[in-house]
């Protein structure tokens, strides 16, 4: 037979039934249970009279406190609105080279800067700004396209390849695979290696110098520094945005690249656009 | 006779499942329709070959019909372990993402797997689990032998179609998108027969009962059988693409689609993961302890009251979103309500023990069962507090959510379920014991490590990245990126990770102890499968 409820001495009385051997007691609820749940139903009827709660026909009960969750957040956005309003319309004055004279406003711009950086920027450029595989690094003193204030202000306003601007920064590396020979293709990479005193072979090296100087140098210069009018890299300073290593610049001359930046003029005001230029120019790299 | 129909609808569904084949819009329609057909055309061949074979009649309806609990007992721990590695190597991806393989991306990365752990464990374990114990539970407390005949294993082996078509289905890309509703319109039309024979058995049964009343864990199984049958429906109104395709579009739309998706989400943790599992412990904690349930009319008022309340908690999941303010304050309020008629479970489960608190002491399924009516305590407690609207707007996207979460499931759900296994193993295979009660004190001891590990940990996460994402400086600033926020948790979700490692070591000793009774365990002599009405 399978197992029975067991009755000790003192048990209250059961129910009478039993099922598959098992009885149930006859015992009261539990008066803090009880109460309890009474307190929390009388709690839930008031707190549905003080907030919005019953759905009527076309509405419903706004409470009498008057508690709007939308409104909440509203009233908290503009009260930091307002009270940075002066720092906005300062930041908006004041010339660029001007904001890091007044260190009041230089701190504003580089807390709000920094804030903006943190929500728009920080997917690509990572959080620190460290950048990644694609996606400069803004600490060092590299910049593809300048790293003036006012180069900063107008690649981040403009953003760079993108179909958003008109002003966008554009240049463009041909795909090298298709203009060429393979052969070729190695010689020039062994002869950007050897720029930054990488291990080549010589001999293939001296060859790409001509490769080089024949296809490459327009851009970036004859000795390879690049120029920030082009968007062309320094190819000197063993700063690699797409990787050094023969494979990756194998893979650069072969099929080109086309790093993107959306342009940030018409989703950040101008105060914010200001503020982050501030912030990225005093990360340590600006010029 | 009932063969020849069998063999036109078999062989009518190879055929358009071949048609299905052939004209599939996706990789993941295709797959199921090459199953479908594999499925209908061997059970064609074999129907084939029983037809017009002398019938063997033996008259079983004194008996209780154990055959489709003994697989679904083995079901049960199969997909668990499934369900918790799945689990434990998503938490890795978290820690590790390069164990998002890059020859795997699109199959077995972080958005494929999550589902497929979700569904694993709640529907393939838990669900199996649900099946398993109420078509036990049911004949047992009515005296009487399941309803329907064979058709108790047509629910058996058409909810596993179901699962396998709905795990299959998320790692090749066919989801509706909707949390714990994934599967797609075809997966859940076939969901919805096999519920309603589930229905239909269970109902069945309990009408032909021989006992004068209802027990109270068949008052939970059937709510939590109607309930989930009506979520289920509403919830995944679609209209298919194509029939040749797996993609469909929810009828639903905007706001009226977010709230009706968490009324079912809320509402398949409180119907199937609460209400149905309260009926697993109505019975089993009482059987185990053998002693009576502590009171009869604690559990019609909290039965009645969790029913009631918990159809309308839904819009907690949907604080501070462009759901209007009034359903958010009524589903903040019906939760916090809920919290006592919650708790009146944990009371009857507990109390039930009184006169019996010396067997925590040596039997570990009790100890099993106490702590998971323990963690069902907390995580109800948990739960009404996190939908306060103040709590919320710390604790919601957070880490804190899975916590709770799983402190739910891990503790409340995997340690009752534990328990009712290892009562039903000797039970269902005649063996006088278990083949080991040591292994399962490693298992109660690894499980709840790791759940205090997992647990411990999210809730460290969760409001250190609660506080993170909205601390802003003086001007209003905020002073986090998200990715920080990330960085921040990696040393938690390695702690998690281990808890999971724990818990799935756990799962493993018992599977390992259940086999070894099967195999090893003295056989009990007496039959316990005469149906008998107990008074």
């Amino acid at each position: 037979m399978s197992k029975t409820s067991e009755k000790l001495p003192g048990d209250p009385n059961t129910t009478g039934h039993s099922w598959d051997g098992i009885e149930e007691f006859d015992n009261p609820m539990p008066r803090w249970w009880l109460w309890t749940f009474y307190v929390t139903i009388i709690w839930g009827v008031i707190y549905t009279i003080m907030y919005p709660a019953w759905p009527l026909v076309q509405s419903a009960t706004a409470g009498v406190l008057g508690w709007s969750s939308r409104e909440l957040v509203q009233e908290e956005m503009v009260a930091f609105q307002e009270a940075n309003a002066p720092w906005n319309a300062k930041l908006v004055e004041t010339s660029l080279e001007d904001i890091s004279k007044d260190p009041e406003l230089q701190q504003f711009a580089v807390n709000s800067g920094g804030a903006v950086f943190r929500t728009w920027c920080a997917q690509c450029h990572g959080s620190g700004a460290q950048g990644a595989p694609g996606f400069p690094n803004l600490l060092d003193d590299a910049w593809l396209w300048g790293g003036t204030l006012e180069d900063i202000e107008f690649t981040i306003a403009h953003g760079i390849r993108n179909e958003e601007s008109d002003d966008a920064r554009y240049s463009e590396m041909p795909a090298f695979g298709e203009l060429l020979e393979k052969e070729e293709i190695t010689q020039v990479v062994q002869y950007v290696m050897s720029l930054t005193n990488a291990q080549t072979d010589d001999a293939a090296a001296q060859a790409g110098k001509v490769v080089f100087e024949d296809n490459c140098a327009a851009c970036h210069g004859e000795d390879g520094t690049g120029d920030v009018f082009q968007g062309a890299p320094n190819l000197t300073d063993a700063i690699w945005l797409y990787g050094g290593s023969e494979e990756a610049l194998t893979q650069t001359v072969t099929y080109s690249r086309f790093g993107v930046m959306p342009a940030w003029e018409n989703r950040l005001t101008e105060a914010q656009i200001r503020a982050v230029t501030a912030y990225v120019h005093q990360l340590g790299g600006g010029q | 006779m009932s063969n020849y129909i069998k063999l036109i609808v078999l062989g009518l569904i190879v055929v358009f499942a071949a048609i299905g084949t052939n004209y599939a819009r996706d990789l993941a329609y295709q797959v199921h329709a090459i199953l479908v057909m594999l499925i209908a055309g061997g059970l064609f061949i074999w129907t084939l070959r029983n037809t017009d074979e002398p019938d063997i009649l033996v008259d079983h309806s004194a008996e209780y019909m154990d055959g489709v609990i003994r697989y679904g007992v083995i079901a049960t721990a199969f997909w668990g372990v499934i369900g918790f590695i799945a689990g434990t190597f998503i938490a890795f991806q978290l820690a590790f993402p390069a164990l998002n393989f890059e020859w795997a991306q699109g199959y077995l990365n972080f958005g494929r797997l999550r589902p497929l752990h979700t569904s694993a464990v709640i529907f393939a374990f838990g669900g199996n689990a649900l099946i398993a114990t109420s078509f036990y539970v049911v004949q047992r407390t009515s005296a009487a032998r399941l309803w329907g005949g064979n058709l108790a294993w047509f629910v058996f082996w058409g909810y596993q179609l179901f699962i396998v078509l709905a795990a299959t289905g998320y790692v090749l890309g066919g989801t509706q998108s909707k949390e714990y509703a994934e599967p797609e319109w075809y997966v859940d039309l076939w969901l919805t027969i096999v519920w309603v024979a589930y229905l239909a058995v269970f109902l069945g049964t309990v009408i032909k009962r021989k006992e004068p009343h209802i027990y109270v864990a068949n008052w939970f199984y059937l709510a939590f059988i109607v309930t989930v049958a009506m979520l289920h429906v509403v919830n995944n109104l679609t209209i298919p693409v194509s029939i040749w395709g797996s993609k469909s579009v929810i009828v639903w739309s905007g706001v009226q689609d977010a709230m009706i998706q968490w009324w079912y989400g809320h509402n398949a943790v409180g119907f199937f993961l609460t209400a149905g599992f309260l009926g697993m412990m109505y019975y089993f904690i009482p059987k185990q302890a053998e002693r009576p349930v502590f009171s009869y009319k604690l559990s019609i008022i909290h039965f009645w009251a969790l029913i009631f309340l918990y159809i309308w908690a839904g819009p907690h999941h949907l604080h501070y979103t462009a759901l209007p303010d009034w359903a958010s304050t009524l589903g903040m309020v019906f939760s916090v309500v809920l919290w006592m008629p919650s708790w009146g479970g944990m009371i009857n489960g507990l109390m039930t023990l009184s006169g019996a608190w010396d067997k925590l002491r040596t039997d570990p399924i009790i100890r099993m069962m106490v702590i998971s009516v323990g963690f069902y305590g907390m995580s109800t407690f948990e739960g009404p507090m996190m939908s306060i609207r103040a709590v919320n707007s710390l604790s919601h996207y957070t880490d804190w959510t899975i916590g709770h979460v799983h402190s739910g499931a891990l503790g409340w759900n995997g340690m009752i379920t534990f328990g009712a296994l290892y009562y039903l193993v000797p039970v269902l295979w005649k063996r006088e014991r278990l083949y080991s009660l040591q292994m399962v004190s490693w298992h109660f001891w690894l499980a709840t490590i790791g759940i205090v590990l997992y647990a411990a940990s999210m809730w460290v996460t969760g409001i250190m990245e609660g506080l993170m994402w909205r601390e802003v400086d003086a001007n209003g600033f905020l002073v986090n990126s998200f990715a920080d926020t990330v960085a921040a948790k990696f040393p938690m979700y390695v702690v998690r990770a281990l808890g999971g490692v724990m818990f799935v070591a756990g799962a493993v000793i018992m599977c390992y102890n259940l086999w070894m009774t099967v195999r090893k365990a003295p056989a009990k002599e007496a039959s316990l499968s005469v149906a008998v009405p107990a008074e």
